[in-house]
Parts: C-alpha cells; structure tokens; sequence
C-alpha cells in the first residue's frame, strides 16, 4: 500500500514577522521554515501505520514549494518516509491550485490514502485536504484524532466543535491530522544521515500537466498590533471592583 | 446577488453562530435565502424563518452531517437556484462540510472572515493568517463564491415580525455517494455553555495541575459567573481538560465580552482565539507574561491563591 503525505513549507511560528516592501506578503529573507507541524503528525501517523498494520507500505512525502522545500521534505524522509517528491513552484498558490497539484501527484502515484495535516500555520486556510479528496471523488475524514484499519477501510475518530464523531470511510480516502492524533516523533542523528541517501525527485506544475488558475486573489497584508493598554491591579478584590466597572460583570 | 446561508443545527436546534453569516450575507444583498438540510427539519425551519426566506432539503438519506453527502446536496441546489455567494459560519462543521462543497463549486472560498468591503463593486475579504498575527485582504476570482466568518465578526440581524415563507426542495438522494457512514457521536459532557456561545469565558493555562484543580478553580468561578469554561492547547495536551474547551488558532476562536485568563502565557496561537474579546483580564504570576500585553487589566500571582479570593468576592463573603 502506497501512503502520500502532502508536506508544507512553513515559516516557524516562533519568530516575529515582518513584510515585505509592498506588504503584499512575509518578509522571508531572514525566516527560518519548519516542516507544517500538522503535517509531521501526518508523516508520523502514516510510520505508525507502517510499523504497525501495513509493514509493506511505501510512504511518499510530497511538497509544493520552492527549490528550498527540500529540507522540509528532508525532515520527512528522517523521520522515516521513503521517498519525497518536490513540485517546485515559487508563486504563491491558493489551497485550490495546491489541491490540483496534489491531485495530479495521486494520479501518477496511486496511492489508497493520503494523510496530510488538517491547517498549514501560515495561511491557517483549512482547506486543501477537502479540495483534494473532492477533485479526487474520494471519501475525506478530516481533523482525525485516532485513525484505525478495518476490514473495508478506516474508522477515524474526528475532533468537532460538538464533541469526537467516529465515522467510517472505505478507501482511497483523504485524512486530515488534528493535533491529538499523535506526538511526532524526533529524527535521530543517524536517521537524519540515511536521509540524505533516500531519493527526492523534482517535478514542476508543467510537467504534472496543471496550469494554476487563481481563486484567490491576495492584495495586501498588515501586521496585527495589540491596541489595549494592561491596568495592573493589585488584588482580587479591585479586579472584581473594575470588571464591575466595566459593566462585564454585573451586581 | 443571489445569497444561500447555510444553516447549521445539530440534529435537534440551529446553532447560535448562524446569525453571523445571516449578518454578513444582509450586509451585502437584500437577496439572501436560508438553506437547512438534514432531516426532521420543521422546528429549525421555523427558527430559521424569523430571519430570511428558508430553502430546506428535509430527507433521512440526510439524517447523519456526513461531508461527501451534504456537501452533493448543496452544491446541487447551489447549482440549481444560480446562487452567486454561499455564506456560512466558520466552525468545525463548515470547514468539513462547507468546503466540500466549494470543491464542488469551483474552489473559490475565503474562510474565516472578518471584515469586508465593497471597492468598485468588488468585494474585499479580510482575514487571520499566521496564527493572527497578519490580517489579509483578499478578493475571490469566479462564482459561486463560498465564504465563512468567524462567530465573533458580524451580529445576528434582528428576528422579522412575521416569519418569511419556508420552501422544501427534493434532492437527488438516490444518486448520493455512499462510501462514508458516521457511526457514533460521542457528545460533550458537562452542563457549561459551549466555549463559542458564552458572553464570559473563564479558561485555564498550564499553571491548572489537575482535572481537579481546573474544575475546582477555573470551573468554579464559571459557574459564579453563569460563564463557559476554556483552556488552552497545555491542559488539553495533557488530558487535564478535552480538547473541546482549547481556544486558540487549532481550537476555537471566541469573543466574548469578557474573556479571563488564568495562568495562560499568551502564546500566538492562543491569543488568536481570544484577542478579540471585548474585554480581556489575566492573572499570571509572571509580570512579564505576554498575556498582560493583549489584556485590559492584570494581576500578578497565583492562580491558587487569588482565584478562591475571586470567588469569595463574587459571592460577597
Ligand atoms: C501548530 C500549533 C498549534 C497550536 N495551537 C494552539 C491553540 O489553538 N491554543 C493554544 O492555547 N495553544 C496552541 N498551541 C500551543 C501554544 O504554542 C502554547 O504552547 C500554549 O498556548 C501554552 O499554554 P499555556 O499558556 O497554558 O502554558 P505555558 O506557556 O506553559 O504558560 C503557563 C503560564 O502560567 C503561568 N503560571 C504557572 N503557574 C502559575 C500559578 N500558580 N499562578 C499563576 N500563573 C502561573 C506561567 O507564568 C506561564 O505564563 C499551538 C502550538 C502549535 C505548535
Ligand atoms: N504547498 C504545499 N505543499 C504540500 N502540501 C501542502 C501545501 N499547501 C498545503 N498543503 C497540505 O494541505 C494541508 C492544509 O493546508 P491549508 O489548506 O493551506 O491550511 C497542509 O497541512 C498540507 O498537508
């Protein structure tokens, strides 16, 4: 059984941003990038399958990016995928057109499942894994906190606003990892070493045959400032006294 | 242009959220339809009815929010009533659901919006990336155009003195795919208003050591102020709380008109489910603590000593 992990480039969430002269984007040039952190846990949930259920499956770790998106596959071949694909793209895409990308990758791979994280922390759109499991006709199961084979297929435990909702798909079936479904794991030296053997091939949109057709349009960005001044209070007792103030707790 | 809203319920009422997307959807086009679907529908289409005409595809094929299915059926009607815009409430719901759908539809979707407006007749989106960090502006090529805004964006329109007119519409359910079946539900627990609907929200941080300690502490100020409990990404990491009460950027976002924080150290991703509270106070026994930068008032200490005497206080004792 083939897995696909759709990896995203991502600038780490520990840094302070900055953009660029037209404010229409980051200012990468002095960003550090991560691995999406959903997507590790997608990459670690498809070795969990290798290493318990399905020892004979081949897991293809896959980015959309530019040249550089290669060292985030790279933290996926060490954590242990076996091979990692770069579609190598410098504009920016919208989920859509990532989608369609992702989707020509499937048709060449055949893969039965695709895991990949349910949000990329830069753009927080949510939205790739669904446009790929429809542009695919496939069953999807997002925000999965526990992922489990059965006989015709998965049993996905998935984290709603409403409490755990198990549903049941048959395969190939798109997955989308929330935060609880595991605790990626840490590359160890030596595994970081092999990586750098296993092989990475290089595509383009071109050559998978898709010519981007924007649906969103980006215009502009602004950084987001805290506009509240704190009022240091000294007990329990006058923060009560100013939130009654403040008319947000009445009596 | 011609609007559908979709409306959210959970099986036996609609969810408060819907308002926004009804506020947004008004502020744009006086051409605004509900659309419910689902099954035993004739109370939530009443409900529903009080705020514009309602659309609704009532059928058991439908009984379970199962995405392939529902999302089939409303873009089938989408298609079939030339609507221009699809509006629905940002929610767990509607990012499976509702996105599905937009797939269906073309892909053009903007989700979790917060503010708009109209240049040259061109619609303008803004919204959160970077964990809220940065505020986006936007605009979508194509229609239909699927839009969802956060909860705490736009107001609820008021209820019409008499109701507008309900309309059932058949859907093609035999030809619906069949490949996903829910299988259990296993709802939430407890009596506290949801995190999303509460106008105060009481949530805990890593300084909580327990289940105990949070439902003690942080719940029992709650309950003194008829307020939702909330947590952040630590408790639930660490089976303190479920992951149903985590506000932040993977959690839920809220805006309530007073949110507390108790031993929360503001971390981005937290601050971009809450910062945009009307009214926000912390305590941290950190005075540097990045919280009292996002907060209105603060007080240094612990979390231990100083809830109790909150409690007291609010009880008058
Ligand atoms: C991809 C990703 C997504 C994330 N999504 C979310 C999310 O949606 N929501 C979220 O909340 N986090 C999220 N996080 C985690 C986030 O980065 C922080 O780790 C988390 O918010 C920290 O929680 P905390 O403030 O409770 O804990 P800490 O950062 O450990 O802070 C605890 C605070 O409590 C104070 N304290 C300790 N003891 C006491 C005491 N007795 N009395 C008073 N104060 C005390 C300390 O001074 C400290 O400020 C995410 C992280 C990642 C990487
Ligand atoms: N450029 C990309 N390359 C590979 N995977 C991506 C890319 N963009 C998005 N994805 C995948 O889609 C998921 C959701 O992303 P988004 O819809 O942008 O929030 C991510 O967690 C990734 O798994």
């Amino acid at each position: 059984m083939k897995i696909l992990v759709p990896c995203k480039r991502v600038p780490d969430p520990d840094q302070k941003l900055r953009l660029n002269a037209e404010a229409t984007d980051v200012d990468s040039t002095a960003l550090t990038y991560i691995l999406n952190p959903f997507d590790a846990i997608a990459v670690e949930e498809a070795l969990c399958i290798r290493e318990t259920t399905h020892p004979d499956a081949e897991i293809i770790a896959v980015s959309v990016a530019p040249a550089e998106g290669e060292d985030d596959l790279r933290t996926a071949l060490a954590m242990g995928a076996d091979r990692a694909l770069l579609v190598e793209h410098d504009a920016q895409l919208d989920s859509w057109n990532v989608a369609r990308l992702l989707a020509a990758v499937v048709e060449r791979e055949q893969p039965a499942l695709v895991i990949m994280g349910k949000q990329a922390v830069d753009d927080d759109a949510n939205q790739t894994g669904q446009f790929l499991a429809v542009q695919l006709g496939w069953s999807q199961a997002t925000f999965a906190s526990q992922v489990e084979f059965t006989e015709t297929g998965l049993r996905v435990h998935r984290e709603t606003d409403l409490g755990i909702e198990i549903i049941h798909v048959s395969l190939p079936a798109v997955v989308t990892a929330d935060l609880r479904l595991n605790e990626p794991r840490y590359a160890s030296l030596p595994s970081i070493l092999k990586a750098k053997k296993k092989p990475t091939e290089y595509t383009t949109a071109e050559e998978l045959g898709v010519k981007p057709e924007p649906r969103v349009r980006l215009l502009s960005m602004e950084l987001v400032h805290s506009q509240r001044n704190c009022e240091m209070v000294t007990s329990a007792r006058e923060l009560i006294l100013k939130l009654r103030e403040t008319e947000v707790i009445k009596g | 242009m011609k609007t559908l809203v979709l409306m959210e319920h959970d099986g036996s009422a609609l969810r408060s959220g819907n308002g926004a997307a009804i506020g947004f959807a008004r502020e744009l086009s006086d051409d605004v339809c509900g659309f419910l679907l689902g099954e035993d529908l004739d109370a939530m289409n009443c409900e529903a009815a009080k705020f514009a005409p309602v659309i609704t595809v009532d059928d058991p094929a439908l009984a379970d929010p199962v995405a392939d299915r529902w999302a089939q059926v409303i873009a089938e009607v989408a298609r079939a009533r030339g609507a221009e815009r699809i509006v629905a409430t940002s929610t767990t719901w509607a990012k499976d659901i509702v996105t599905r759908a937009a797939g269906l539809l073309g892909g053009a979707m903007a989700s979790d919006v917060i503010g708009h407006e109209v240049i040259d007749g061109e619609l303008r989106l803004r919204r959160p990336m970077f964990a809220g960090a940065v505020h986006a502006t936007l605009t979508l090529e194509g229609l239909p155009q699927i839009i969802t805004v956060c909860a705490s964006a736009y107001e609820a329109p008021e209820p019409a003195a008499t109701p507008f007119a309900i309309e059932p519409v058949a859907a093609n359910v035999t030809e619906l795919p069949g490949s996903t079946q829910l299988e259990e539900v296993e709802g939430k627990v407890g009596a506290r208003p949801d995190v999303t609907e509460a106008r105060i929200v009481v949530s805990g941080g890593r300084a909580f050591n327990t289940s105990q300690d949070f439902e003690q502490l942080v719940g029992g100020l709650a309950d003194t102020l008829d307020a939702a409990t909330g947590s952040s990404r630590a408790l639930v990491d660490a089976g303190i709380v479920p992951n149903s009460l985590q506000v932040g950027q993977t959690g839920k976002v809220v805006a309530p008109e007073l949110y507390l924080a108790l031993g929360i150290s503001g971390a981005v991703q937290h601050l971009a489910g809450m910062k945009n509270s009307r009214v926000i106070a912390a305590i941290n026994q950190d005075p540097d603590a990045p919280i009292f930068e996002f907060s209105d008032f603060g007080l240094a200490g612990d979390v231990y000593e100083e809830v109790p005497r909150l409690i007291a206080e609010l009880n008058g004792s």
